[in-house]
């Protein structure tokens, strides 16, 4: 999957991942090349006494430097370049890809899984482009240049290679595999702690009321103790790293002044040739730990691309119709018929064989216990999901057969969870409407009970709203968002328990206005309280994804137990006292 | 972010972006990538030195282990810097032999070689020791730092949490401690050896050649300068990074969690357009930082080539007039190049402290803060446990501006049930918070069975006291855990019959678990209403005399919230309670309601009295159980839809329902046996 991501978003960079690997090469070469002319000095020039030589030895091997930090420059680049555009193209595509889904795909990740993937995910990946472009990129060039280097310099004390490099890469292999597990442990631990803070911090009335201090404190000593515990353990294998790797380098020098010597004795081995094999000893030695240390990152990075795969693999349930009806008459007629929606891998449908109709000018109550499926009965409208049997229809034509910009241009639609945009109140008012004007918003503001309030922002209009509108109650969010639909004038509202956090008062004067204002529009309503929807003149009661009565409220006192049970049990809350 | 917050353990998955603050990200290389560290770029410390001394300070306890890891440390560093010396021994003497053309004195080298082979491993052992026991340092330190803060949160008064946002106490708690580990660990290891190895292979370095040395001390201010520099400008660019990836993510918070609207209102190619806009603006930012950033390893490289090529040219220029053999020119290149490398390491650890000082000065401060008062000494305890509750001339307030509560008195009489209305925002918890004594008095006394209870310890009065909040705060156990939260040492028949009378029982049979079924982070396993229920069971266990209850307004399952209402008035039986309610239905019979109306008690009396005054409360009333009057019939002439209007409706549905009402209501199960 990883493999995948890297060379679809790479590919377009090729030019750039090019110019990496030939600027690495440049910068690799030139940092091997520098030990060879130093070897020159000692043979040709300090041997003989030539300072001429050493002198002009010398220059080239300062242009090389510069040569070199000039390469390593513009491979940082060109490394950095590709990185982040390669990071910019994936979270492009997945907010994309997300903004194709249906609800269906949104709420099969969740959202705040979506946000980590297209965020935290994409990160790691990124870093992994970026290190493998200033680093790994130039490590296999460094290590198999210096073997070459070294081989040049002599080959049978090339043999030290041959055991040294086995030697390091299986050491560090041994310590890092079992540093990975403990960090990974450690992950999870310093996860716990943390909960069991963000625990005490919330309750922490609870705690004091119950007077659990005490078992609190002994509660987060294990946690606090079980976090130490790993940090240290993962700490001791960390300590090994760099005594181990300075013992590998340094043992191997030695052997190779005692091998050299040994060679240069019978006139095999120049001594200038001795030093510089010296210097390539340890830059193979560095690149292949360097090497092993990307190893760490790339476990992580995969699990990453694999989350960032499964959301840019996941197609939309709700596609946009091939050849989408344009034109139909504009009433605003709703019609469910048979429809039914199970979820992907579900036993039991959510919604089965639901069939009603809604009349433009009159109101459509659903109501039932949580889980019943009001809510997810109402988004088959927008599609915000798709049937899976039977049809959802609007003034006839089904609604997979709509040009869906068309469709939501005709639905107002308020949902359970009152989202508002950070911004201000006119633009999300707005939101629906570009061009409506101020009044057009005070208006929609009057009927939606939420212009004493805005009235009372020092801002009014322009006052500013916190991203999700946290900023505003609750009940104001409720009302802001009522009003959001009103100033897009629908034909069809569908209102998703948006009156929840009203109090009663304020929720019939609203509902008062709404039907003085809106009386020519569908109107479905998804209510809690049985106050709300007395009126009515169809109520749905829903059980188990299935109708299990519908009428007005006299009727279904009389013709449905369900609906009965549920009207006694809020009158005997409001009576119980 | 609307995203419920679940109180049962309130901690999300690693995965989830947590609404009350970042979550902790290990960083990574090079200071973290566009994503990497959540708490933002490296902050300035306030008062760099007191904070860093503090932190310092800190290390107290390991002192004889710190001298340790010093004496290992400076063990390890002369023995690794003789090292490349002695080496350099050897190949002159190969050298030598090389240029007088005669054989190499192979025991000679072996005995050089010998030296330094046993140089190298006792180094490297000596260095492994050190890292080893300076590990146990730092987590030991930072291990009882922890458990301070902890102890510091238990003593902190509620005045402090309602200050401080929980999101940045969060923060404090767990990402700056863990930052301060972070920064603590690398700094510590690096800082003592980087600094050991500088001063060794300095005097190493003069000790062979004083005119090589002071050509490779040159790189000195080279080093730092370009470290510092290319530090100064990433750090600018990583603050900018930061800015945009901040408002990038909350775009991308925005376009997911509205997605459903985004798409209902057309505005899919606005948001798009905006999100391409800001992730090209971060591309940008972020591609500056990391390549100003990642110039450092070239020019580091880059100013270690140059000291090596120097001392190459140079060296062989003495070598050849023979003022210096040819092992101390290859020892001196191998010096060069352990001199650079510490270095710039501790020019980079400057931000590494920074941070970590700044950390260091928030959990500071956190543990400076003012504690509430000790309990009294000795503490008096009332001798009975009737509940008697008595308000005498009580005054308070959050903020001395702003006077709340002024000389208020009631008297709440054993088995009373005392309601608090008002709308929401009023200060209705003030009330209960006085009673818990969760903020102390600005005057006069609160008594409970005739003892003043700033005269009793906090454990003894809250033990007496029970409460039932709105916000259902269960923490990620077991659901027996959490109904025993209350008495740690109530038995399994205990638990099942306070279980038995919150309606608990019932749904927990339906659960897999039973009773042992864990409460996980999302929640989802329970609903709201039964978390209420818990919550309520967990009272009912820890049989206080004094009840609080707040009762819930969220919009829970009719049929469950009908069983929490009995729950409650089963509670609330025998007990004297304080209702925070929010129905009037429920509290019509209260033997003495309080209207509370911007955080004062505008009213009090009972239901009927209160009615007659035409006070607060009868609007209050009126609003909840009369119809508006601003509504007119529409054109169509139908008659808007009201609460209980037609008041004819509501009349047929109660007396449709009031035989049923009279023997126990839809749910036949048993009625809560009292406690």
């Amino acid at each position: 999957m990883l493999g995948r991501l890297l060379v679809r978003f790479v590919r377009p960079y090729w030019p750039l991942l090019l110019a990496v690997v030939v600027f690495q090469l440049g910068q690799s070469i030139a940092s091997l090349y520098l030990p060879t002319l130093n070897a020159d000095i000692i043979n040709k020039g300090v041997l003989t006494g030539d300072t001429g030589y050493i002198i002009n030895t010398g220059i080239l091997m300062l242009a090389i430097t510069l040569g070199q930090v000039i390469c390593a420059i513009i491979a940082v680049y060109f490394g950095a370049r590709l990185a982040m555009a390669f990071g910019r193209d994936v979270r492009g595509a997945i907010f994309h890809q997300v903004g194709q889904f249906s609800e269906r795909e949104v709420s099969k990740f969740g959202a705040p899984s979506l946000i980590t993937r297209t965020t935290n995910d994409v990160q790691q990946v990124q870093m992994l482009v970026l290190m493998t472009c200033t680093l790994l990129v130039s490590a296999p060039i460094l290590a198999i240049g210096g073997v070459i280097f070294a081989l040049q310099q002599d080959v049978p004390l090339s043999g030290i290679l041959v055991v040294a490099v086995p030697v390091l890469l299986i050491g560090i292999g041994l310590i890092i595999s079992r540093m990975v597990p403990q960090f990974r442990k450690m992950q999870t631990r310093i996860d716990t702690i943390n909960r069991v803070l963000r625990e005490q911090l919330t309750g922490i009335r609870v705690v004091r009321a119950f007077v659990r201090e005490p078992v609190e404190v002994a509660r987060f000593a294990d946690a606090n103790a079980a976090v130490t515990e790993t940090a240290l353990r993962a700490g001791r294998l960390f300590a090994l790293m760099f005594p181990f790797v300075l013992l590998v380098m340094n043992v191997s020098s030695v052997a190779v002044l005692w091998f050299g010597a040994g060679r240069i004795n019978t006139g095999d081995l120049q001594v200038g040739s001795l030093v510089a094999f010296l210097s390539y000893l340890i830059q193979i030695l560095m690149a292949v730990m360097m090497a092993t240390f990307m190893a760490v990152l790339l476990p992580r990075a995969a699990v990453s691309g694999d989350r960032i795969g499964e959301v840019l693999d996941t197609e939309s349930s709700v596609v946009a119709p091939v050849d989408p009806v344009t034109v139909f008459q504009s009433a605003g007629e709703v019609e469910l018929r048979g429809a039914t929606f199970t979820y992907p891998g579900a036993d039991q449908p959510v919604l089965q064989d639901v069939s009603f109709t809604a009349k433009p000018g009159t109101t459509t109550a659903i109501i039932g216990s949580t889980g019943a499926g009001k809510t997810t009965l109402v988004n088959l409208l927008p599609r915000l999901f798709d049937v899976t049997g039977g049809a959802a229809l609007v003034d006839g034509v089904d609604v997979r057969e709509v040009d869906p910009e068309l469709l939501w241009a005709r639905i107002g639609l308020i949902p359970q969870r009152p989202y508002l945009f950070s911004g201000t109140v006119a633009s999300n008012l707005r939101y629906g409407k570009p061009d409506a004007t101020d009044d057009e918003l005070w208006h929609a503001l009057e009927i939606a009970q939420a212009k004493d309030f805005v009235e009372a922002m020092p801002d009014k209009l322009d006052a500013p709203i916190a991203q999700g509108g946290t900023n505003v109650s609750g009940g104001q969010r409720q009302r802001l968002a009522i009003a959001r639909a009103l100033v897009k004038r629908p034909e069809i509202y569908v209102f998703d328990d948006s009156f929840s956090a009203l109090d009663t008062a304020t929720d019939a004067r609203l509902r008062a206005a709404l039907d003085r204002e809106v009386s020519g529009a569908t109107r479905i309503v998804v209510a809690q309280r049985v106050s709300t929807i007395l009126d009515a003149d169809q109520i749905i009661v829903l059980d188990d994804g299935r109708i299990v009565g519908s009428g007005t409220h006299d009727d279904l006192l009389l013709s449905s137990p369900e609906y009965a049970e549920i009207v006694q049990s809020q009158l005997s809350i409001e009576e119980a006292a | 972010m609307s995203a419920p917050r679940t109180s049962v353990g309130a901690a999300t998955p690693a995965s989830n972006p947590r609404p009350d603050g970042p979550t902790p990200v290990r960083r990574g290389p090079g200071g973290g990538g566009p994503f990497g560290a959540m708490q933002g770029p490296a902050e300035k410390a306030l008062n760099f030195g007191p904070s860093a001394k503090r932190l310092l300070g800190r290390l107290a306890p390991e002192r004889g282990m710190i001298v340790l890891v010093v004496l290992l440390g400076v063990i390890s560093v002369v023995l690794s810097v003789l090292g490349p010396k002695i080496l350099g021994n050897g190949t002159t003497l190969i050298f030598k032999a090389v240029v007088t053309r005669s054989p190499i004195d192979f025991d000679g080298l072996r005995v050089i070689l010998g030296i330094v082979l046993l140089l190298y491993v006792f180094a490297s052992i000596f260095s492994w020791l050190q890292a080893y026991l300076l590990n146990g340092v730092t987590q030991r330190t930072v291990f009882r730092l922890r458990g301070d803060v902890e102890a510091k949160i238990h003593r902190l008064p509620l005045t402090y949490f309602d200050k401080t946002p929980r999101g940045e106490l969060l923060s404090r708690v767990t990402n700056d401690i863990d930052n301060i580990s972070q920064s603590l660990q690398q700094t510590m290891s690096q800082l003592i050896v980087s600094l050991l190895t500088v001063i060794g292979v300095l005097v190493m370095m003069f000790i062979i050649s004083p005119l090589l040395a002071v050509i490779a001390l040159v790189t000195v201010p080279i080093t730092l300068g370009i470290t510092v520099a290319i530090g100064k400008r990433s750090q600018k660019l990583f603050v900018a990074q930061w800015t945009h990836t901040g408002t990038l993510n909350a775009q991308i918070e925005e376009g997911y969690t509205g997605h459903s609207l985004v798409k209902v209102f057309g505005r899919h190619q606005e948001v798009e357009q905006t999100f391409s806009e800001k992730n090209e603006e971060l591309f940008r930012a972020s591609f500056g930082a990391q390549f100003v950033s990642g110039l450092i390893m070239p020019s580091m490289m880059f100013v270690g080539n140059l000291v090596y090529v120097a001392i190459a040219v140079v060296g062989g220029l003495m070598v050849a007039a023979g003022s210096i053999s040819i092992g101390d020119v290859q020892a001196f290149i191998q010096y060069s190049r352990q001199f650079t490398q510490p270095l710039s390491q501790l020019g980079s650890m400057a931000n590494l402290l920074q941070s970590g000082v700044a950390s260091a000065e928030r959990v500071f401060e956190l543990l400076d803060a003012p504690e509430q008062s000790p309990d009294a000494d000795p503490a008096q305890s009332p001798t009975s446990h009737t509940g008697r509750l008595e308000f005498d001339h009580v005054s308070f307030s959050y903020d001395p501006e702003k006077p709340l509560i002024t000389d208020l008195s009631l008297v709440a009489e054993p088995g009373q049930t005392v309601a608090v209305v008002g709308p929401t925002g009023a200060g209705k918890t003030t009330l209960v918070n006085l009673i818990m004594r969760f903020y102390e008095l600005d005057g006069g006394r609160i008594t409970v069975d005739g003892v003043d209870i700033s005269q009793m310890t906090r454990a003894d009065l809250r033990s007496r006291t029970g409460m039932v909040l709105q916000d259902t705060w269960l923490f990620g156990g077991t659901i027996r855990d959490n109904i025993a939260y209350g008495r740690t040492d109530a038995t399994d028949d205990e638990i099942q019959a306070a279980a038995t009378a919150a309606y608990v029982d019932r749904f927990v049979h339906s659960l897999p678990g039973g009773y042992d079924t864990v409460l996980d982070d999302e929640g989802g396993n329970i609903s709201a209403g039964e978390k209420q229920l818990i919550t309520i069971a967990r009272a009912f266990l820890a049989r206080p005399s004094v009840l609080i209850l707040d009762e819930a307004t969220s919009s829970v399952d009719t049929r469950t919230e009908l069983l929490v209402q009995r729950a409650m008035s089963a509670l609330r039986k025998d007990r004297t309670s304080f209702v925070i309610a929010h129905r009037l239905s429920t509290i019509r019979d209260a033997d003495l309601i309080l209207v509370m109306e911007n955080g004062a008690i505008v009213e009090q009396g009972t239901h009927d009295e209160l009615l007659v005054t035409r006070g607060a409360y009868a609007r209050l009333y009126e609003a909840q159980f009369a119809a508006p009057t601003d509504d007119e019939p529409d054109a169509a002439g139908r008659q808007p839809a009201l609460v209980g209007a037609p008041p004819s409706t509501a009349e047929i549905v109660r007396e449709a329902l009031a035989e049923d009402a009279a023997d126990g209501g839809p749910l036949d199960g048993g009625r809560p046996d009292g406690s």
